[in-house]
């Protein structure tokens, strides 16, 4: 999956001669937590975070007093180093990036202009997609040695009950000779797909809870 | 006994047959009305025939387009590729003859609770053919082809503007009709079930609150898996006396799926009859506390339909017409009639005895963390009457 299939348009920006007060009103009420800060050709000229204006508004001891800091510019709060994505870019990199250097939004450009934004909310929410976890189903992990062929010899046993796959996890057991199969079965009845499992030899852990057979 | 409760039914509800291994089957509400009949806790005049939902109703809730491939796929001239993806032909929900009758039958019965209540010709009316909860406006899904809950609901707010609160006891989410309403502040969901962590669908979070006007009239209270009755009934009690106080209806519906027993081959839920008992009593006082007494109850999932789903469902009717205080032995001769048809030796007592499970290990944490749900879910009800506390 590409960023240009997750991210979000068109973006909410302001231009760096715009106040710190209209920052704050944006993020308000927008309920946003980044803005890029664009010139006129939507070039991005730096990013003021919820941090950023955290970090200038009045305490709320002093609500009233030196409003007249809000009138600066945004130019005077906003982070020029901006660390910027392409649309082409593999979501997997967006988050290693996140991670990496401790951020949590992503403008996207093209041709140096903005074309569109990343945020870690999205990022989360792609996770939820690619899991499948929007769609009715049964979830089901099965623990198989950690060789070649095991994920296709499942699924094998999956299909021959004509049930549909919405999502495959794999990941590794805490012993490294195994791996878990996660595997997100479009159907309320998986009892079949477990038995069938069992059957042929395979660890089902439905539902896996430390301490309770199941 | 009381006399203004109706018992729809008819033997026509178990047409809706998807085959003979599938885990749905219709044949455990005849197994109920048997069972009261048995025990002479329902008379003639009690039990209301059930009337086909017309497809306008249907149309309240679900697609024309669906409804046309529903009628087609029960004719046979739907073709594979197009029924999947309504939902129609898969494992879950097979295509069977009439599939559209059948299941047309069953929002029917629904409607007709509905009415008897709202015209006020009775004060409680149950519809253990309903509670199909999972069914979609466009798509069939875990064993539900038409939602005649979310139906019944429309139907309430169309006919008669009535506030309708929503409690769903079944195992599994209910998700269909969450969704149909989860915009709508004039409906409020409350769904208990076992946290979809494993177990279909996989929603039913507590953070899934609602959604614009709608946002924080849809509560979830996912259990963790192997829950028990006293940590269930809990949760149940705490949050159904909460939500009925901050949403004041004006009518309650419950769906009374009955999949959460330790014995229900679907779920990894472990209550018991003790649940089974608690559920309907306290839906029957909330509804007189809160609704003039208001109350329509649909039945739901239930996949151990010989030692679990009878027992349960009677008690519905049983609490509904103030006879709840049965125990000891089953009726003799339900249990002499049936016993030959039930693969498993049917229970003999209208209670299970302590000792139906091993002990489960890890219930205290489990207990914990149920608690926790519950608080969890509550939360915003809870801080706004700290707050009107506060201030007044």
């Amino acid at each position: 999956m590409i960023v240009e299939q997750i991210m979000k348009t068109p973006v909410i920006t302001l231009q760096p001669t715009n106040t710190i007060a209209e920052a704050i009103q944006l993020v308000r009420q927008l309920r946003i937590r980044h803005i890029p800060i664009v010139d006129a050709e939507n070039h991005v000229v730096g990013i003021v975070t919820d941090r950023d204006i955290r970090d200038v508004s009045p305490s709320i001891f002093r609500i009233h007093e030196h409003l007249e800091d809000l009138q600066k510019p945004v130019s005077m709060i906003m982070k020029t180093d901006v660390i910027v994505g392409h649309p082409l870019d593999f979501v997997e990199e967006v988050a290693a990036l996140f991670y990496e250097h401790k951020i949590s939004c992503l403008p996207i450009v093209k041709d140096r202009k903005l074309v569109g934004i990343v945020t870690e909310t999205d990022l989360l929410y792609t996770l939820i997609q690619l899991t499948g976890a929007h769609q009715p189903g049964s979830h089901i992990e099965i623990k198989v040695p950690n060789e070649s062929g095991m994920l296709s010899k499942a699924a094998a046993i999956i299909a021959k009950r004509h049930i549909n796959i919405a999502s495959v996890l794999l990941y590794p057991d805490q012993d490294e000779n195994y791996k878990i199969l996660v595997f997100r079965v479009q159907t309320m009845n998986p009892i079949g797909i477990i038995n069938d499992l069992r059957n042929a030899g395979y660890t089902v852990l439905w539902p896996n809870l430390p301490g309770v057979s199941s | 006994m009381k006399k203004d409760c109706v018992f729809v039914y008819s033997d026509d509800f178990l047409q809706y047959k998807f085959h003979d291994e599938h885990p749905f089957n219709q044949l455990r509400v005849k197994l109920t009305y048997d069972l009261l009949r048995a025990m002479n806790a329902l008379d003639d005049e009690q039990i209301v025939a059930p009337r086909i939902a017309m497809d306008e109703e249907l149309a309240l809730i679900h697609d024309h387009s669906y409804i046309e491939a529903v009628k087609a796929a029960g004719r046979g001239e739907l073709s594979e590729q197009i029924a999947l993806n309504y939902g129609l032909g898969t494992e879950d929900t097979p295509i069977f003859p009439n599939m559209h009758e059948a299941s047309a039958l069953l929002v029917g019965s629904t409607l007709t609770a509905v009415d008897f209540v709202l015209s006020g010709k009775a004060t409680h009316a149950l519809s253990l053919g309903g509670g199909l909860h999972h069914g979609f406006r466009g798509k069939a899904s875990g064993f539900c082809i038409y939602n005649d809950s979310a139906v019944a609901i429309k139907y309430i707010q169309e006919k008669y503007g009535l506030r309708v609160l929503y409690v769903d006891t079944d195992a599994h989410h209910g998700d269909g009709v969450q969704w149909a309403f989860y915009d709508d502040p004039n409906v409020c969901t409350f769904s208990i079930h076992e946290t979809g962590r494993y177990l279909f669908p996989g929603t039913g979070n507590v953070n899934e609150r609602g959604h614009g006007a709608g946002y924080g009239y849809s509560f979830n209270i996912p259990v963790d898996a192997f829950t028990e009755d006293e940590s269930w009934i809990d949760a149940y009690t705490q949050a159904l006396r909460e939500i009925a106080d901050f949403f004041r209806p004006d009518v309650i519906l419950t769906q009374n799926g009955a999949d959460a027993h330790y014995y229900d081959p679907l779920t990894h839920l472990s209550v018991t009859m003790k649940t089974y008992r608690v559920i309907p009593k306290l839906a029957h006082q909330i509804a007189h506390e809160y609704c003039d007494g208001r109350w329509i109850a649909v039945g739901g999932g239930g996949y151990d339909i010989w030692r679990v789903v009878p027992r349960a469902w009677a008690l519905i009717w049983l609490e509904m017409t103030e006879q709840s205080n049965v125990s000891d032995n089953l009726p003799k001769s339900w249990l002499d009639k049936w016993q030959a048809l039930s693969p498993v030796p049917l229970p003999q007592q209208w209670d299970d005895p302590e000792s139906l499970y091993p002990p489960i290990p890890r219930k205290a944490e489990i207990t914990e963390k149920n608690a926790q749900t519950v608080e969890k879910a509550l939360y915003p009800i809870r801080s706004q009457r700290q707050k009107a506390n506060q201030s007044t």
